[in-house]
């Protein structure tokens, strides 16, 4: 260390602790996991032998892990784009003058704040048959019991309508940052050439928050595949696998079943899954959006 | 539809909002009902219904609720210390020293804004169970301690403060230490307030990390002792698992409505970047 420059020295010093601490609980376990993924399970002391690729040969004679892979496709596709559509609106309705703003504000916001296990918990009784919620208001109409977390049928759709309930106020908060942002003599200019409201929004509004919306969509893209509380209080899966997510796969691959190379496997699937939205990211955010 | 006179498209769309927020905060609503009404109401909305707090009081007797508060208090004060500190020296480190590899380094730490820990349980399980600190409070903190978040939004604010601020500090005689703590940090302290909130309302409702790595009742979390009460120890009384579950995240609903500017600017101001 003789010849280093004193701040060199120092600069070192004080990234120490974070980045230590950063490659420790991600970086090394992210690499780990790959290593693992190619040995056995290790049984004992011994070390497990190496395996090559018969834990991944192993996913895909997996039927499980091909519907984990599914639903959360699907869970994908249908919790993205509503609540990234859902929160533009609320966030154009709270951004002009309306009667009751804040509050409105603060109804869309209210979810995001509760635990998602909280939030799990409520829905969990909306959904019981007979004396849930759904089912007290459809018997006023005359209507049959419906189990609606015991049909495989249902189970995945309810868990999307708790996620959109539960993340689109967040991405709101995004969508509102960037509208308030936004310069107002480019309104006042359409306002004096007559251009209609909605054409204002297509034409200036909607590019200009394309580099909100891109980040929207990547945080919405992570959560769809990093979130599983909820799948773990209301239906541990079940029934049959129906609402069986990738990480809630690796969860009870890993911790139920102790076949951690298995879970090792799975994981890397998931991050590989994670790193593409990632790239996706990096890559049109260089090609395409160049405003900010 | 002209911008300034269009009133019937105005009402409209004020209408649509405010289903849209009836439609939201509906269910929360239905908690508080029914955990301030006896069970028989639970779904029988009579409005003279009596009031009670006993749901409260046995969800509060049924589980050591307590214990789970104050092992959720210790949790994210921990986490924010430790971020705070570790956080502000390597985004003082990366906003202006020069150093070799300072490029490198810095796509190292961003990297985690992408992958985060808490999809690598198995692996973090293994490193935490070989620490020998499995089921403690400092286990659960641990993977979040140095935060890629925290470092990019500190960074962000330092690289915006005058460098003249810092040259004349410097010929005062501070040292690196000395200018950081009265330069830099007093002048990025909306930003710290803004990281704070976010951290502190994502680790008091985090999960599934904790259900992991805890075991006991004086390591759980309340988010974990919830999950626990409300899967084990009750059978169906949904109003006392309402009201646990209200009493888990009221301190952090009641700080949001009390401070919900700052709230929703500090989301806001966290999210740009």
């Amino acid at each position: 260390m003789v010849g280093m420059r004193r701040e060199t020295l120092q600069a070192y010093l004080l990234l120490l602790p974070a980045i230590v601490l950063l490659v420790a609980f991600t970086h090394w376990p992210a690499v780990a996991t790959l290593i693992d993924s190619l040995y056995a399970t290790p049984h004992g002391s011994r070390p497990p032998p190496f395996v090559a690729a018969d834990n991944y040969q192993g996913l895909i004679d997996d039927p499980v892990f091909w519907q984990a892979l599914l639903n959360n496709a699907w869970y994908a596709i249908a919790t993205i784009p509503t609540s990234i559509v859902l929160a533009l609106l609320m966030a154009l309705a709270v951004n002009q003058a309306l009667p009751g703003r804040a509050m409105l504000r603060m109804a869309y916001f209210l979810p995001t704040m509760l635990p998602m296990i909280a939030v799990a918990n409520i829905w969990l009784f909306f959904y019981t048959p007979d004396y849930g919620l759904f089912d007290s208001i459809i018997a006023l109409f005359g209507g049959g019991r419906h189990n609606w977390l015991g049909d495989a049928s249902t189970a995945l759709p309810a868990m999307i309508v708790v996620a959109v309930w539960k993340e689109a106020g967040f991405f709101m908060i995004f969508f509102l940052a960037a509208l308030q942002t936004m310069p107002t003599d480019l309104k006042e200019a359409a306002a004096l050439e007559g251009s209609s409201r909605w054409n204002y929004f297509r034409r200036v509004t909607l590019p200009l928050l394309m580099p909100t919306t891109l980040f929207v969509l990547v945080n919405a893209v992570i959560n769809a595949f990093r979130v599983i509380d909820h799948i773990i209080v209301m239906t541990r899966g079940g029934p049959d696998n129906a609402t069986t997510l990738l990480l809630f796969y690796i969860y009870e691959t890993g911790f139920r079943f102790w076949d951690t190379a298995a879970a090792a496997a799975a994981t890397v699937v998931l991050l590989t899954i994670m790193a593409l939205a990632a790239a996706f990211q990096f890559g049109v955010l260089r090609s395409r959006v160049h405003y900010r | 539809m002209m911008v300034a006179h269009d009133p019937i498209g105005r009402h409209l769309e004020t209408v649509g909002a405010w289903i849209l927020g009836i439609l939201w905060m509906l269910p929360l609503l239905y908690a508080v009902w029914s955990a301030f009404h006896p069970a028989a109401y639970a779904t029988h909305f009579d409005p003279l219904a009596p009031l009670t707090l006993a749901n409260f009081k046995a969800a509060w007797q049924a589980a050591p609720f307590t214990r789970y508060l104050i092992n959720t208090v210790i949790l994210v004060t921990l986490i924010l210390a430790a971020q705070f500190v570790l956080c502000t020296l390597a985004a003082f480190a990366f906003a202006r020293m020069v150093f070799p590899g300072r490029d490198l380094l810095f796509a190292i730490v961003l990297l985690q804004l992408m992958v985060m820990p808490d999809v690598l349980l198995i692996e973090n399980y293994r490193t935490v169970v070989q620490l020998r600190l499995a089921d403690t409070i400092l286990a659960i903190a641990l993977p979040y301690l140095g935060s890629a978040f925290g470092i990019f939004l500190l960074r962000q604010t330092f690289l915006t403060i005058p460098q003249p601020l810092d040259d004349a500090a410097r010929l005062e005689g501070c040292g690196l230490l000395a200018r950081l703590w009265r330069v830099y940090v007093p002048l990025a302290r909306p930003t710290y307030i803004a990281y704070g909130l976010v951290s502190v309302s994502y680790h008091w409702n985090n999960f599934l990390w904790p259900l992991v790595i805890t075991n006991s009742v004086t390591t759980r979390p309340l988010t974990v002792g919830l999950a626990v009460f409300a899967t084990t120890d009750q059978g169906i009384d949904w109003s006392i698992v309402t009201a646990a579950t209200l009493m888990t995240s009221a301190p952090l609903l009641i700080a949001f409505l009390l401070f919900q500017r700052q709230f929703v600017q500090s989301f806001m101001r966290a999210g740009i970047r």
